[in-house]
């Protein structure tokens, strides 16, 4: 019989807050993070407003000759690992570190610091780009340095399937404890992309909201006047551990995890495959890989970005998948209050879904006010609901047509 | 000059004090920079005082007044 894998520490960074209490409590109060962006100038941009991480300071976290060497995402990842780390009362020493890994995931790294280097390149030449430029930008270095401040010696890696990555991230660290290779691993997503050359992209797109005069209002999933997503950053880091490691600790066990789905489109590089056909069949895996029946889930965190596409093919691929149940389920998008954190969405949305088996409440989906005739579900509209739940379960899809799910299961 | 220099390297490090730090004091021995700092700190030396300095001259630097030495010759 293959390992159970539990939850047993939970930490971010992220636009309503630092730390696992202060995400769940802003949830459940339905706060939306999103105001005006200021780290850049935008008066020649469409979009003016994302979910920047505030108040932080990586002093709090990491030692200061460090912190210059870091690009953003792979600050918010120490940050939210050390977090995560206290949280679980791990001590991470030479007699277990062998078997504690790191496995992250992030959409595109350290964007900002490829920004800055490019600026020096075009300024001042090729002899002025910084011998630190490579290492702080390449995506896997937020794994890495998790590694080195905190001893972790075990598997190490990073997943890049964009919006998807955190979820990857997770299921294969859950695979990676059921299978043996580690007794714990810290796991989760991060991403720092409210950057000028990141918001032109989305913005030419146009898969960004434009609704500049109420940023809080202007992530609506499901609505029906959605116009797009509203960016985030940050990092959600959960600690999976082996159950019988967690036990033998006597570490406080929040969740266990239970099933891990994947899927690929193999359709177009941005649009979701019609009626959400893919994201359907991630759902399923991850169904039969929990060996339970669709009928058991309670509670579904949804990719839920507010775009319209987005919107409409997760609700057929519910629909495709649960059927009749599909009504008698909640539903939320949490991105109405966080925003879209990209690489990392799937690490908060993990702890959102944790904290709902863990507490038998569902977070909301804020900013619901015009219900779309074809989008039918109960999600949750703007106020925290109380329900018991057995099993949630978590979409993430990426551009690139890739879907990951993950289920987690009221611990007993 | 070599106040200058000290306040480069400090900011390139971050260290908070840099009262200890005297013309002997070694780089990568004294102040634990690897060799992606010492380069960095080259390089804002080069740009504050309009140097250019070569990769072989640099890597003769034994400590921070070779450094000061150096600048101070080819300014």
């Amino acid at each position: 019989m293959s390992r159970r894998v539990v939850v047993t520490g939970l930490g971010c960074i992220t636009p309503l807050g630092a730390g696992k209490d202060a995400l769940w409590n802003g949830m459940l109060s339905g706060k939306s993070g999103i105001d005006y962006i200021t780290r850049f100038d935008t008066s020649d941009y469409p979009t003016k407003i994302a979910a920047e991480v505030k108040d932080f300071n990586p002093e709090d976290y990491i030692e200061k000759k460090e912190i210059k060497k870091m690009d953003r995402f792979t600050q918010y990842a120490v940050a939210a690992s050390s977090l995560a780390v206290k949280d679980a009362e791990l001590n991470i020493e030479s007699l277990n570190a062998e078997k504690i890994g790191v496995i992250l995931g992030s959409g595109v790294g350290g964007i900002e610091t490829l920004e800055e280097q490019h600026m020096r390149l075009h300024e001042k030449g090729p002899k002025r780009v910084s011998p630190f430029f490579i290492p702080m930008m390449i995506s896997n270095i937020g794994a890495g340095y998790v590694s080195m401040i905190l001893g972790a010696k075990g598997p190490n890696s990073t997943i890049v399937t964009a919006c998807a990555s955190a979820t990857n991230a997770i299921g294969e660290a859950f695979k990676t404890i059921e299978r043996g290779a580690a007794d714990v691993i810290i796991t989760g997503g991060m991403e720092a992309g409210i950057t000028p050359l990141s918001i032109g992209g989305f913005c030419s797109m146009k898969a960004m909201s434009t609704r500049n005069e109420e940023p809080q209002k202007a992530s609506s999933p499901f609505d029906a006047k959605r116009d797009g997503f509203v960016m985030g950053e940050g990092a959600g880091i959960i600690i999976l551990e082996d159950l019988e490691h967690a036990i033998k600790r006597g570490a406080k066990i929040y969740a266990e995890i239970v099933g891990y789905g994947m899927s690929a489109d193999a359709y177009h590089i941005t649009a979701p495959s019609p009626e959400g056909e893919g994201a359907a069949r991630s759902m399923m895996e991850a169904i039969n890989d929990a060996d339970i029946t669709p009928e058991a889930i309670d509670y579904i965190n949804a990719h839920g970005t507010s775009t319209p596409y987005n919107d409409k093919f997760e609700t057929m691929a519910i629909k495709r998948v649960f059927k009749e149940h599909a009504y008698k389920l909640s539903v939320s998008s949490t991105k109405s209050m966080t925003g879209h954190l990209l690489g990392a969405a799937g690490g908060v949305e993990a702890i959102a879904c944790v904290m709902a088996v863990n507490q038998d409440k569902v977070p909301p989906t804020i900013n619901y006010e015009t219900p779309d005739p074809e989008l039918d579900l109960d999600y949750v509209p703007n106020q925290y609901k109380e329900r018991v739940v057995n099993y949630a379960l978590s979409n993430s899809l990426g551009f690139g047509g890739h879907n990951a799910t993950i289920i987690f299961k009221k611990y007993q | 000059m070599f106040e200058k220099v000290v306040k480069i390297i400090g900011e390139q490090l971050g260290l908070d004090d840099v009262s200890h730090v005297e013309p002997t004091t070694s780089l990568m021995n004294d102040l634990e920079a690897d060799s992606l700092d010492a380069v960095e700190i080259i390089m804002a030396i080069e740009d504050e005082f309009g140097v250019e300095i070569p990769d072989e001259e640099a890597e003769k630097f034994k400590n921070i007044g070779d450094i000061v030495k150096y600048v101070e010759a080819n300014q």
